[in-house]
């Protein structure tokens, strides 16, 4: 089933989308932000929480910011606290919480990065070691695609992981524990196991590395790897991102635009954020999880497909310059166009193709029906098994089940179960379908999929003509607008100094680029 | 009187149907379970047409009976909002009539709720389900402020604006964060002394008119209801209170 589409308009598309992220390039990297920082310091081995459940790594740049200068970078003052202390980066964070060591001393000395060498090198090998261990258990056996993704979202850990051990038996391959709602608007990363969330669970490294051990028991169990899903998003972005490696997520919810759109978090925070994140989740071979279905269900799917698929090749390039592989990228998209219009089916179809015909290599995420579903549950298993159709007909990879409670609750055990026998016999009775029969050149597919192209072209020859922020001030995705001098987090960025070093992403651009990230 | 029971094919018939999960497995025992269970609900003729292992230790059932209990409609009281709904066409000349300046709804989905696409539905230009939304219509001045707005920029942005109605939509009803959220605007809104400045409208998938009376606020909107049902609400209501002041 391949469309006909215009490849020289393909190849456009993306120069525009690199030029529009070309421009971001150098703002990024002039600029760090708090939660860089805070994630510079998990790296470097520092966890844990004081009395108020304070994080060591924002009491710590908390400190930098008030009584030096944070411009220099939490790594200058660590590497001339441990050469002068001789004490670990985790011991100086609690004296400091202890108030019984400053690090304003440290300001204007000189400072050389090797002596923070052997912590990074320890969280590397750690999170390498993770990585090997992936490895093996997908040597396995390779899971069949799609890839059968649910979520849970009980807001208790422990409940979550019952309800993830049950979607693993019944045939899921992913499971993505939601997160609470609020959480992205944090900016710091609770601690510890959780029981108490709403709409979802708090990511914290605790939640992360129980539920991780629960589904290597299953996978044991099952013969098949079940991956782990979180969202490496919000005001914590980087952060969430570096306790993935550790704990073996595999795969992370990591959109450019989103935060800045549906969060209202200050664009300049997000895109610096997101870049360091994504170069930790290319490091530690973490699937990264683009969010365009959001723009459809904010906006009307049919007359703003295009927004998507620019979205997508601007969400490419802003991983390709993280060093991402495409193999990384699980671009998004959704299943939205309003049930009532006719042909509905048939436009999704074309959508859903011309994802997959433009990023044949890229693990595509695609998302269900959510706005359209009414609480009329057996509609709803009908339009999700629409939605299977296509997910399985233009071989999408990663396969978010829709359920039949959208709308009304986050799903029963029994609503996942549903929602992976409606999969499982879609996938079975729609297996060759694909491969089988081919669009019509001048049909209603093919044509509805040249004019998305076309329509995309021209959005993203407007954005590189005005640059990105003039796009996202002028509401041009999903109908918001959003200015670069207002919105959450902004009071977290800050121009670095002159002197100002990162060792931690030195390394781990270093080693992708050398292209040895493979034990 | 007029006692009734559900219906199958035949009046009183009774006939219902029932799907749920029970902790335990799927066996005979659990099959026994599920039937226990209908029979304290007041069914007969219990049948367990369908039963599957969900996980171990955790089977499904899809359940079909007679219920036995009887209910008179007659008997019973709805609270429903009672305005009838008018087109956009009406409602825009209804505004032109009776009022000498345009409107001003502001709305949003408030407290930590990130979903908007409750308020979206009522106020964003497209609407839903082919009804526009309040952004189109004509002498609405509609401002939409997104999702996890707390309930002081809400207010803040409400005076500033000079709203004559506040929109507030809630999709996260996981244990009842809602009625913390909308109870706090509510006194908020006392506390500054400017509750009868506005009409207040709350909305959501699990929100209806009782709740939100009982909450405080002028209307409630469930599923099924679009913008031109919300607007008609207030301005009748924004009128009669111009009449009474």
């Amino acid at each position: 089933m391949k469309l006909t589409l215009n490849e020289d308009t393909i190849r456009a598309c993306r120069t525009d989308a690199k030029t529009i992220v070309d421009d971001l390039i150098t703002m990024i990297d002039k600029h760090s932000t708090v939660s860089v920082e805070r994630t510079i310091l998990r790296l470097l081995g520092i966890d844990g929480v004081n009395d108020f459940d304070i994080p060591f790594v924002n009491v710590l740049v908390d400190h930098i910011n008030d009584h030096a200068d944070l411009s220099k970078g939490v790594s200058h003052y660590l590497a001339a606290a441990v050469k002068d202390t001789k004490l670990s980066p985790q011991a100086i964070a609690e004296k400091i919480n202890a108030s019984t060591l400053s690090l304003k001393p440290y300001q204007d000395v000189e400072t050389d990065m090797a002596v923070l060498m052997p912590y990074i090198e320890s969280t590397l090998e750690a999170i390498n070691k993770q990585k090997a261990t992936r490895q093996t258990f997908m040597q396995s056996r390779q899971t069949d695609q799609p890839e059968k993704y649910v979520i849970v979202a009980t807001g208790n850990i422990y409940e979550d992981i019952e309800q993830a051990k049950s979607a693993a038996k019944k045939g899921a391959d992913i499971i993505a524990v939601i997160r609470t709602t609020g959480q992205s608007l944090l900016d710091y990363v609770p601690y510890g196991a959780t029981t108490e969330g709403f709409g979802g669970t708090y990511a914290t490294q605790e939640n992360f590395r129980l539920m991780r051990e629960a589904l290597d028991a299953v996978s044991k169990e099952e013969g098949r790897y079940i991956k782990l899903v979180n969202y490496a998003s919000g005001l914590c972005m980087p952060e969430i991102a570096a306790m993935g490696a550790i704990e073996r997520l595999d795969m992370m919810l990591n959109d450019s635009l989103y935060g800045i759109i549906f969060r209202d978090i200050n664009m300049k925070r997000t895109l610096i954020d997101q870049y360091f994140s994504r170069v930790i989740s290319a490091y530690a071979d973490i699937t990264i999880n683009t969010g365009e279905d959001n723009y459809l269900t904010t906006s009307d799917a049919f007359d703003h497909a295009h927004t998507v698929l620019a979205s997508q090749f601007i969400n490419e390039q802003f991983a390709a310059s993280a060093h991402m592989k495409e193999s990384l990228m699980g671009l998004g998209h959704a299943y939205e166009i309003d049930p009532d219009m006719e042909n509905s089916f048939l436009y999704e179809l074309a959508q859903a193709a011309l994802s997959k015909h433009i990023f044949p290599r890229a693990p595509l995420k695609y998302m269900p029906p959510t706005k359209h579903m009414t609480g009329d549950i057996f509609k709803g298993t009908i339009q999700n098994a629409l939605f299977n159709i296509a997910a399985v007909s233009t071989n999408q990879s990663i396969h978010l089940l829709g359920m039949l409670t959208e709308a009304i609750h986050t799903p029963f055990m029994s609503d996942r179960a549903l929602a992976l026998d409606n999969a499982t016999y879609i996938y079975k009775a729609f297996k060759d379908f694909g491969a089988d029969i081919e669009f019509k050149e001048d049909g209603l597919m093919n044509t509805r999929a040249q004019d998305v192209l076309s329509n995309a072209k021209a959005l993203l020859d407007t954005i590189s003509e005005e640059g990105l922020f003039t796009t996202l001030e002028k509401g041009r995705f999903a109908e918001i607008s959003r200015s670069p001098h207002l919105g959450k987090g902004l009071d977290g960025v800050f121009e670095k100094a002159p002197s100002y070093k990162n060792p931690v992403i030195d390394v781990l651009i270093k080693q992708l680029k050398e292209g040895d990230t493979w034990l | 009187m007029a006692l009734i029971r559900p219906y199958g094919d035949t009046l009183n018939d009774g006939k219902i149907q029932l799907s749920f999960t029970l902790p335990l497995p799927c066996d005979a025992l659990g099959e026994e379970t599920a039937k226990a269970f209908a029979h304290k609900m007041g069914i007969e003729n219990v049948s367990v047409v369908h039963s599957e292992a969900l996980s171990e230790g955790y089977s499904y059932y899809i359940v079909y009976g007679t219920l036995t209990h009887q209910v008179d409609p007659t008997s019973l009281t709805v609270t429903e909002v009672e305005t009838t709904a008018m087109s956009k066409e009406a409602i825009e000349a209804y505004i032109d009539t009776h009022f000498d300046r345009d409107l001003v709804f502001i709305g949003a989905s408030t407290g930590t709720d990130a979903h908007t696409v409750g308020i979206d539905a009522i106020m964003n230009m497209k609407g839903y389900s082919g009804h526009y939304g309040l952004e189109r219509y004509k002498h609405i001045k509609a401002i939409n402020l997104g999702s996890q707005v707390d309930n002081e920029t809400l207010l803040s942005e409400a005076l500033k604006h000079q709203a004559d109605v506040i929109l507030i939509s809630q999709t996260v009803t996981q244990k009842d964060v809602h009625i913390q959220n909308l109870t706090a605007f509510i006194e908020l809104l006392e506390a500054e002394n400017v509750r009868d400045d506005f009409i207040v409208i709350i909305g959501g998938a699990r929100i209806n008119h009782a709740l939100a009376k009982e909450l405080g606020y002028d209307a409630g909107f469930g599923p099924k209801k679009f913008a031109f049902d919300v607007a008609s609400f207030a301005v009748l209501a924004l009128h009669e209170k111009k009449k009474v002041n």
